[in-house]
């Protein structure tokens, strides 16, 4: 059955359910896959996969869960078959060889033998590292490495695990990269409209209504027009460590500059951490105190915070004097400060989320909900900052 | 096993695998198919295609980004009945005469199975598609003002365009079967070529593809040409009697492969840098 390729799809971030999984078992039924593992993954992949950002993922899933099934599939090469039946008979290892042998982990195993497959091409018997018969290598049938991974041959020729294992989908993920338009469209989202301003729009439906309960005789009802609404800071750490980050920084820069569904929008600029001020300017000067700015800008203004969130602790509980900060808070506290007076406020982080853990990082992302800087992360983190109802 | 009718392409219009595994599993399940893809890769034509090979027609709602979900069942045109109420000589008390059906609804009531393409659903407003589910799902819809229940007696066949403007609802996507269409490899676009010029001398066939997937490859172009781009250039050169395209030599008709200015520009810089003169 298909039920565990479904939780390995739902393990890689493929979003498929019981909805999907029912119109596949239908599919199954009609015989749309032809009783051949090609048809299934055509069949599968229409059904499961709903966006080509999930392509890859799915490719994935399917190469490794079918992997070793692709010899029970009909369409079997058959002289890699005739191969895998008159398996050599495995030779007798010491037990410092088996000792030796044993230490790879299942994790490391199944590691090797993606590398592997992806290497060889041609039959191998004997030997300790190609995938074969009757060798030591962790990988084959009827070897020796009490490790190791039993597996079937791959069906030769164009077979669907082959297909998925091109992964010719990889540049549409979605959790890598982050182009000019890609992040245009996120922001989009950022957008709310209100009706706002002089009464200067013909409100065709309120006209009709009017004039039809005014027996006909014309009045004209106009109304204000829509207009966006949201407000948004966007914060951006910039120099020293945020140096490699400079090209989707300034990325996320001009698609913010060209968003013209918002009401406002104010850039400043930081090092490292947000201290007494922030910086209209990449050149840090004409300081902008935080006090005033919290003073000009409502609790209904989105902040975004854009850094790695990485310095030295001292630097986020201490309080250097970088240009004009004000002595005596410490960057932490400023941090506090905005995130207790604005009702949504995120931190976008250029960095992955497996370098987060034990760093100043992981403190600011205790105070603001971080994010990765990535599509989906932006999505996410828009998400939180749209979101209706206060979390405190 | 199955009734359905499997779908293998049509004579103008060439498929693969996947493609028809994903509208056979649509036709089968009786789901719309979302089909995306880059702009020229075909995906208005597969409406019609389908259309073709079933056979049924085709209803075509081009979306904009003004549509909404109600213009697709039906318009209730008051405007057009208050002005006859007070100017016209049209029976006013018949609420019928008033209510237009728009693409979706005439596929809904059309009593025989439809093929219906909504195009480039993208372009209308984000909550457009969430507006759809309903009647997508049941293929029905009432009519307010008159009280009229309808009900597709076969279901429509639909096909849905995207050109990735904007992120469907997750909602709407599960309802969907999904197809991805690649961008054509130089053997499958040979056939394109073959079916769309038929008899087009051999020599002139691998030149132009040489030519177009070079300009494709190229960086830092702007809007890549795309298949239609690449069938209208070997029509004019058809028209215009050329016989061979010289690669190392400025392309002729270069305006029906490049549409930006940038790209024109970056195309002869390109060639004048690597041939060391400028024309």
């Amino acid at each position: 059955m298909f039920i565990d390729f479904i939780y390995d799809l739902r393990r890689n971030k493929v979003p498929v359910g019981l909805q999907e999984a029912v119109a596949l078992a239908r599919a199954l039924a009609l015989g749309l896959h032809e009783s051949s593992l090609e048809g299934f993954y055509f069949v599968a992949r229409s059904i499961l996969v709903h966006r080509e950002s999930h392509l890859d993922a799915f490719d994935v899933a399917f190469a490794a869960h079918f992997r070793g099934i692709a010899i029970e599939a009909k369409k079997i090469h058959a002289e890699i078959l005739e191969w895998l039946r008159n398996a050599r008979p495995g030779q007798e290892l010491t037990e410092e060889e088996r000792a030796l042998l044993k230490a790879l982990d299942l994790e490391e195993v199944e590691r090797l033998l993606e590398e592997r497959l992806r290497d060889q091409k041609e039959r191998h018997d004997g030997g300790n590292r190609w995938i074969g018969t009757g060798g030591t290598s962790p990988f084959g049938r009827a070897g020796a490495n009490p490790g190791g991974v039993r597996l079937g041959a791959s069906s030769g020729g164009r077979s669907a695990v082959k297909t998925a294992d091109a992964r010719a989908y990889q540049g549409y993920r979605s959790d890598l990269v982050l182009d000019l338009r890609q992040i245009e469209l996120a922001l989009r989202k950022l957008r709310a409209f209100s009706r706002e301003g002089t009464f200067d729009e013909l409100d065709l439906e309120g006209t009709i209504d009017r004039t039809a309960q005014n027996g006909g005789e014309l009045e004209v009802v106009t109304r204000p027009p829509r207009r966006p609404n949201t407000r948004v800071i966007l914060m951006m750490d910039v120099g020293g460590s945020m140096d490699p980050y400079a090209q989707t920084m300034s990325q996320l820069f001009s698609a913010a500059k060209r968003s013209t569904h918002w009401k406002e929008l104010r850039i400043y600029y930081f090092h490292n951490c947000v201290y007494g001020a922030v910086y209209p300017t990449e050149e840090f000067r004409d300081p902008v105190k935080i006090t005033d700015l919290v003073a000009d800008c409502g609790p209904h203004y989105k902040l975004v915070l854009v850094g790695d969130a990485l310095m030295a602790p001292w630097e986020l509980l201490g309080a250097p004097s970088y240009g004009e900060s004000e002595k005596g808070a410490a960057g932490v506290a400023w941090l506090l400060y905005l995130r207790e007076h604005f009702e949504r406020s995120v931190w976008l982080n250029p960095e992955p989320p497996s370098v987060w853990a034990g760093s100043t990082v992981e403190t600011i992302g205790g105070i603001f909900p971080m994010f990765e800087l990535t599509l989906d992360g932006l999505s996410e983190a828009i998400g939180e900052l749209m979101r209706g109802s206060l979390r405190r | 096993m199955s009734t359905f009718l499997r779908f293998r392409g049509t004579e103008r219009y060439l498929t693969n695998e996947a493609l028809e595994a994903s509208v056979n599993s649509a036709l089968a399940l009786e789901r719309p198919l979302l089909v995306r893809g880059e702009p020229g890769t075909g995906k208005t034509l597969l409406a019609e295609a389908i259309a073709e090979a079933l056979p049924a027609r085709l209803i075509s709602w081009n979306v904009k980004s003004t549509t909404r979900a109600q213009d697709g069942l039906y318009v209730y045109d008051t405007v057009q009945r208050l002005y006859d109420s007070r100017f016209g000589d049209g029976d006013i008390r018949d609420i019928r005469r008033y209510i237009k059906l728009g693409p979706l609804g005439q596929a809904i009531s059309a009593g025989e199975r439809t093929v219906l393409l909504i195009d480039e659903i993208d372009k209308a407003d984000l909550e457009f598609p969430n507006d759809l589910l309903h009647e997508l799902d049941r293929m029905h819809f009432s009519i307010t003002e008159t009280g009229d229940d309808i009900t597709a007696k076969q279901r429509p066949m639909v096909i849905i365009t995207s050109n990735n403007e904007k992120e469907l609802p997750d909602a709407f996507l599960r309802r969907c079967v999904f197809h991805f269409i690649d961008f054509p490899d130089r053997e499958f676009m040979k056939r394109v070529v073959e079916v769309h010029h038929p008899g087009l001398d051999d020599g002139l066939v691998e030149q132009t593809l040489q030519a177009f997937f070079d300009l494709r490859n190229m960086r830092g172009l702007r809007k890549r040409p795309s298949t239609s781009e690449l069938i209208d250039w070997i029509a004019v050169l058809k028209k215009a009697g050329v016989g061979s395209v010289k690669l190392d030599q400025a392309l002729p008709f270069l305006g029906t492969l490049l549409k930006k200015e940038q790209d024109v520009v970056a195309y002869a810089d390109r060639l004048s840098g690597g041939r060391k003169y400028r024309s």
